[in-house]
């Protein structure tokens, strides 16, 4: 029972402070010059990405914003707020989706995604920014629309829809209509998550054209604010066009009609404020007996946890801005865990990898952090401790600094190709909660054996340090050249030293580009860009709604031994 | 005390019925049970959880809540006390305290009545005949006509006799029940035609009495105890001239600015009184001291122990209930005069549930929070309610006497005022920031008190709505408050969900932490409070306060208006509902009591001398009716214009017009009756009474439409 599990729990705190094993010590040389360097680089970086922040917070411009309060609308992130429990906190996700990826700027993709608590329910929230064209549907809109349900769905999060977009966005119907992961799996998702008995909730607080319609009529609960909520497959001057009928928005979709008639909505909102309180309700009501998951006996381990004894704030002065300069990542796990205490496993083998237990928050997590490129033996040992966390059901934590596996003659007759992808394997099977943070490099398969996108971690952030491509760029530029010149040799042309520099230069030039974290959270390629004082923050929320579900067994595939 | 005389003991008082309520009942029960004697409490249905019946021993059910079936029931509390087997009743102040038919029915049953002689409060009860007596036994009176031609000619003719301004006073009864002063012979015959009616209904009896009218007197009564042994003496005057609508709110011990000869001479006098109608136990002698001249004459003289009586017992270290109980036994008094002690001074605040504004009408109410300073040797609360009790309109609206005690006037006065700034309140008005005013104004310091100090201070002491200055202040010390007032709930807010998420687990709480995560920005909150200013003819006004949460903890508040302020709050929640709170490097304490009505949560918040109260709207009205409209955001304007509404709860005793009548602006339409005190209602402006529906003897409740007032 609890109490005795409560007991078992101060054992361990009194022997951890006896013996005081695992407290990592505080390794930062404050007076070095690495520190003040790479202190003013971080910074620069960071207040980099909060101008680009307040862009995207203030939505579509001040004229948009300026129309949408006129009427009596409030903005995405307002209505967010409104919802979740007062002064609780509210995990975005994606903030700078679609940063520089079209001619227009569409900030923050036009739709706020993210986690927060509802009545003590954690909830995936989904709202469109009409501010934004109109809360119409890019491609990375769709993208992060379905990212979201993704999440949800991993999480077994309710799902709620602020909905209020111009649908699907025409001059790009070709990438948000036809294909698979477009426009039409959001209600695929919709219809499955409901299947699944995970709650889908949407409050039409604004219009909700053609596919957008879907949205509340797929809806488990929908809710609908009179005068600006409309639903319709086709609006008034569609009708007119197809019919001749001549009828007003609020006739033809409002929420008298489809609350009182048609029978789409279900809940009458007097007003957005009316409308948002109807959706915290209808979360209030949501009672799902046996769905709940078995946190409270598993996963929930009352521990009164300390704070890390080092100051968050001085990750900014510890992770490089130069990748090639080594660090050490203990002094950032130091900086996340609980009283910095760290129980590393296999500690003398395979000292590339780092490994070990620790707790955030209380929740006991393992931690994976690469100290240098992955040999045999790391890999092996990588292995070894994901299916130690699988085994005891482990959230675990990735912390990616990764140029890569070591290549060179011996290391591929020591098989590191077969050793990689026992890792690979263990990663990729892991049916325990994934957060991967890149803090430093990301590169080749070191991104695969550390949980990069494509191995659905459950969150994954990037440092504003952090570097993404299939390998650096100058080695890319290496190979590359290296090829070029064997071409232009078969073809018998000499290739000058000048235009030798130029072909690098542009390849140089075009990794930089593509590997900068902007590149990839503008793509979706990850969750978002954090600071890094807010690592263990995010680290712990993430794990907080990963385990709101119960925990899955994990089977392996065949691996090569 | 010694038992005296040849006479066979008579059988100590085991057990006492307290024929009472309220404050009284409690602290008569406190002596009592000191004493070792068991008590009995009375009660009718509106006090079957009050603080009173669960004080005793045992308590009887003696009726409904009208207190004439009830508290004035004089047979079934005799019944009572005979079912309990008290031998003796006591009968508190008020109700049937000075009624000699009921000292009687106690005497007749074989039951000691704790208080004078029947005899003696009949003299004394007629207040021509007590002035008849007194006149005889040399004690001085004001000139005036106490005789029994009661017919309105006569009256005038006497009344002119005396010259005016002219008081009209019942002859029963006290209290300032009833009492008109007249200023000019054109103004009589209404006047005295209003007290009669008045008296009748708080009395039963309508004889009155006229008196010469005295423009600067001090009220200053002696306090006087007899045994029944023929030993009379004094303990020294109380001074209670401070008084609104004729009745005490501060009283002090002993009287200020006072020589030790006029004291001795007012003591002197008071015991030839009571001597002269063979008086035992305690009563209360009261004179009108004329300031101008330095005359003093008899008033009356009150037959029981008085609301004002700790005072007394601050100064002379007695306990007068536990004499009142002795007397009765037979006991002869304890000291003789000469060794009555004397020493500091006290004095009592009376914490009335009232609106001051609105002319101090009584209110009633529950008291959602009730919070004051601890009582100790010096500081005592006399009070006969608890936190979530209802102050009803069934009986007196006080909540709570403050006694204090200080080495002298000055000492006394310093903490009469903490304690006043301590003493919390929330859910009903009172009087507490009035009472505030009084022991902060300048005269009242300087001890020049007299009958008509509220009067002649009313622009120090009550709100100028027209004036700038102040109202401007107010505003800022709201929005000070406000801001407070947001941080402490915020705080608290995270200190509970972070110790007790909702969901249960362990981790869920860090979604609770403040400050709330925010992806590379601050979450920012909103508050809307609503304060009632005293300015701008009482309007509200609704505070919008934003409020940032700083990555260090602390609260950057801002309040929307003409000059927006910003104000950085470090708040720290102590327990229950106090804070430490710091702002501009300047940390103190703050004391909050929030409760939720009607979707209205209302917030008092006490720093300082400071009181402030704030309403926020909670949540939204889930209206289904599709058609409704949006409710306006605090129900002000409910009622159309023109309405008249109830000032207060009560009963309709008189209605003076018919509808469609045309009235003219302050002209009486109707008189309610509350808290045994009349109150006229007039039209607000001309115009003819349209909707008058309520009768005489109908009950109206508070802010309930009486009629509107149209055109035509």
């Amino acid at each position: 029972s609890s109490s005795i599990l409560w007991r078992g729990n101060t054992i361990q705190i009194l022997m951890r402070r006896n013996f005081c094993l695992g407290v990592l010590p505080d390794a930062v040389d404050r007076n070095s010059e690495a520190f003040a360097s790479n202190s003013k680089a971080m910074e620069e970086l960071i207040s980099d990405l909060q101008s680009h922040v307040q862009k995207v917070l203030a939505g579509g411009g001040p004229e948009a914003v300026k129309r949408n309060r006129s009427r009596n609308k409030l903005l995405p992130r307002e209505r967010i707020d409104r919802i979740i429990d007062p002064g609780a906190s509210f995990l975005e996700l994606s903030q700078l989706a679609g940063h520089e990826l079209y001619e227009e700027t569409l900030p923050s993709a036009g739709i706020i995604t993210g986690i927060g608590p509802v009545h003590g329910r954690l909830c995936m929230f989904v709202a469109n920014d009409p501010t934004v064209k109109g809360g119409t549907y890019y491609p990375i809109t769709v993208k992060k629309h379905l990212r979201a349900q993704e999440i949800a769905a991993q999480c077994k999060l309710p799902c709620i829809y602020l909905v209020d977009s111009g649908g699907a966005f025409l001059p790009k119907q070709a990438d948000v209509f036809p294909d698979k992961e477009n426009f039409g799996r959001i209600f695929y998702n919709q219809a499955i998550m409901s299947a699944e008995g995970i709650p889908q909730i949407a409050l039409v607080l604004g219009s909700c054209t053609a596919g957008g319609a879907y949205i509340p009529a797929m809806a488990d609960e929908s809710v609908m604010v009179k005068g600006n909520g409309t639903i319709f497959l086709a609006g008034p001057p569609l009708v007119k066009a197809a019919t001749g009928e001549e009828v007003s928005a609020e006739d033809l979709g409002g929420a008298t009609v489809h609350c009182k008639t048609s029978g789409v909505s279900d809940y009458f909102a007097q007003d957005e404020l009316h409308g948002l309180a109807l959706g915290r309700n209808i979360i209030k009501n949501l009672h799902m007996a046996g769905k709940d998951v078995l946190e409270n006996q598993l996963q929930n381990i009352t521990y009164e946890y300390k704070e890390p004894l080092y100051d968050a704030n001085e990750l900014c002065c510890i992770a490089p801005t130069d990748l090639k300069q080594q660090f050490d990542i203990r002094s950032v796990i130091s900086r996340i865990v609980d009283g910095s205490e760290f129980d590393e496993f296999k500690k003398l083998y395979g000292t590339t990898l780092v490994t070990g237990f620790a707790r955030i928050f209380g929740q006991p997590v393992g931690i994976i952090g690469n100290n240098g490129i992955l040999f045999n033996e790391s890999a092996l040992k990588g292995a070894h401790f994901i299916e130690l966390c699988t085994q005891r059901n482990v959230p675990l934590v990735f912390l990616q600094n990764i140029t890569g596996f070591m290549v060179g003659s011996r290391s591929e007759a020591n098989g590191i190709a077969k050793s990689g992808a026992k890792m690979v394997m263990a990663v990729s099977c892991a049916k325990v909660p994934k957060v991967t943070i890149v803090i430093g490099g990301s590169f080749g398969a070191g991104n695969y054996a550390m949980c990069g996108r494509a191995y659905s971690p459950n969150f994954m952030f990037f440092w504003p340090n952090a570097r993404i491509s299939v390998m650096g760029g100058a080695q890319a530029a290496g190979v590359l050249t290296q090829i070029e010149k064997a071409n232009k040799k078969k073809q018998g042309i000499q290739w000058k030293k000048e235009e030798e520099e130029k072909f690098k230069t542009k390849v140089l030039e075009a990794y930089e580009r593509e590997g900068s974290p902007y590149y990839s959270t503008a793509r979706l390629w990850d969750d978002g860009i954090i600071d890094p004082a807010d690592t263990r923050k995010v680290i712990g929320l993430c794990l907080s709604a990963s385990l709101n579900r119960a925990p899955e067994d994990t089977k392996y595939g065949v691996f090569r031994m | 005390f010694s038992s005296a005389g040849e006479k066979p003991p008579q059988q100590r008082i085991e057990k006492i019925l307290i024929a009472n309520r309220g404050e009284i009942a409690c602290r008569i029960m406190r002596t009592a049970k000191r004493l070792g004697i068991r008590t009995v409490a009375v009660y009718s249905d509106a006090d079957k959880d009050a603080l009173h019946v669960k004080s005793a021993d045992e308590a009887i059910r003696i009726g409904p809540p009208p207190a004439r079936l009830s508290y004035l029931n004089g047979s079934s509390i005799v019944d009572a006390a005979i079912r309990t087997g008290a031998q003796a009743i006591h009968p508190g102040y008020g109700f049937l305290s000075e009624s000699a038919e009921f000292a009687k029915l106690c005497e007749d049953k074989d039951i000691t009545f704790i208080g004078p002689p029947a005899s003696a409060i009949r003299d004394m009860g007629d207040k021509s005949a007590s002035k008849r007596i007194m006149g005889a036994a040399g004690v001085p009176l004001v000139p005036g006509y106490h005789g029994d031609e009661q017919y309105i000619d006569k009256m005038k003719l006497e009344a002119d006799k005396i010259g005016y301004p002219i008081l009209i006073k019942p002859t029963h009864g006290g209290g300032g029940k009833g009492m008109r002063i007249v200023y000019s012979p054109d103004e009589f015959v209404e006047a005295f035609l209003a007290a009669q009616r008045e008296a009748a209904a708080s009395f039963g009896i309508n004889t009155i009495l006229l008196e010469k009218y005295i423009t600067r007197p001090r009220h200053i009564e002696v306090q006087i105890f007899g045994d029944k042994h023929g030993n009379v003496l004094h303990l020294y005057e109380r001074d209670c001239s401070v008084q609104r609508r004729h009745q005490k709110i501060i009283e002090e011990a002993p009287a200020p600015n006072v020589s030790s000869d006029f004291r001795a001479h007012l003591g002197r006098a008071a015991v030839s009184a009571a001597k002269a109608v063979n008086y035992y136990n305690a009563g209360t002698v009261e004179f009108i001291v004329d300031t101008v001249s330095g005359q003093f004459y008899f008033m009356e003289m009150n037959t029981r122990l008085q609301v004002e009586h700790p005072v007394t017992e601050m100064i002379v270290g007695q306990d007068l209930v536990e004499w009142q109980i002795h007397v009765a036994n037979g006991e002869a008094l304890p000291l003789s005069q000469s060794e009555v002690p004397l020493s500091g001074h006290a004095f009592e605040a009376r914490i009335y549930a009232e609106n001051v504004p609105k002319g101090f009408l009584p209110a009633t109410g529950v008291l959602h929070h009730y919070h004051h300073i601890p009582v100790s040797s010096t500081v005592r609360v006399e009070t006969g309610v608890k936190q979530g009790d209802t102050v009803s309109m069934h009986y007196d609206p006080m909540i709570a006497k403050l006694v204090v005690w200080g080495e002298n006037r000055a000492a006394a006065l310093v903490k009469l005022k903490d304690c006043l700034s301590e003493f919390q309140v929330a859910g009903l008005p009172t009087n507490i920031n009035f009472l505030q005013k009084l022991a902060n104004h300048w005269a009242f310091e300087n001890g020049k008190v007299e009958t008509h100090f509220i009067e002649n201070y009313k622009e120090d002491l009550f709100v100028d709505p027209n004036n700038s200055v102040p109202a401007k202040e107010a505003y800022e010390a709201a929005r000070l408050s406000a801001s407070l007032v947001a941080a402490c709930l915020i705080e608290k807010e995270h200190f509970i969900l972070r110790r007790n998420p909702p969901g249960a687990s362990s981790l869920r709480s860090i979604w609770y932490s403040s400050p709330p995560f925010r992806m590379h920005h601050q979450h920012k909150r909103k508050m809307e409070l609503e304060w009632d200013t005293e300015y701008d003819s009482g309007t509200s006004k609704l505070l919008n306060l934003t409020i940032s949460y700083q990555p260090d903890g602390r609260y950057l508040i801002e309040i929307e208006g003409n000059e927006s302020t910003v104000l950085e709050v470090k708040a720290t929640y102590v327990e229950n509902n106090y804070f430490r709170v710091e702002t501009d490097g300047v940390s103190k304490d703050i004391h909050l009591a929030v409760y939720s009505k009607d979707q209205i949560r209302h917030i008092h918040i006490w720093q300082g001398s400071y009181h402030h109260y704030f309403r926020e709207k909670l949540g939204i009205e889930l209206s289904e009716d599709e058609e409704s409209q949006h409710r306006p955001k605090f129900d002000t304007a409910a009622h159309p214009q023109g309405s008249v509404v109830a000032p207060m709860a009560g009963l309709v005793v008189k209605v003076l017009v018919k509808n469609k009548t045309k009235v003219e602006q302050g002209q009486p339409v109707l008189v309610l009756e509350a808290m045994k005190m009349e109150h006229v209602v007039k039209a607000p402006s001309s115009g003819y009474v349209h909707g008058l529906l309520v009768a005489a003897g109908d009950q109206v409740s508070d802010g309930s439409v009486l009629f509107s007032l149209k055109d035509e």
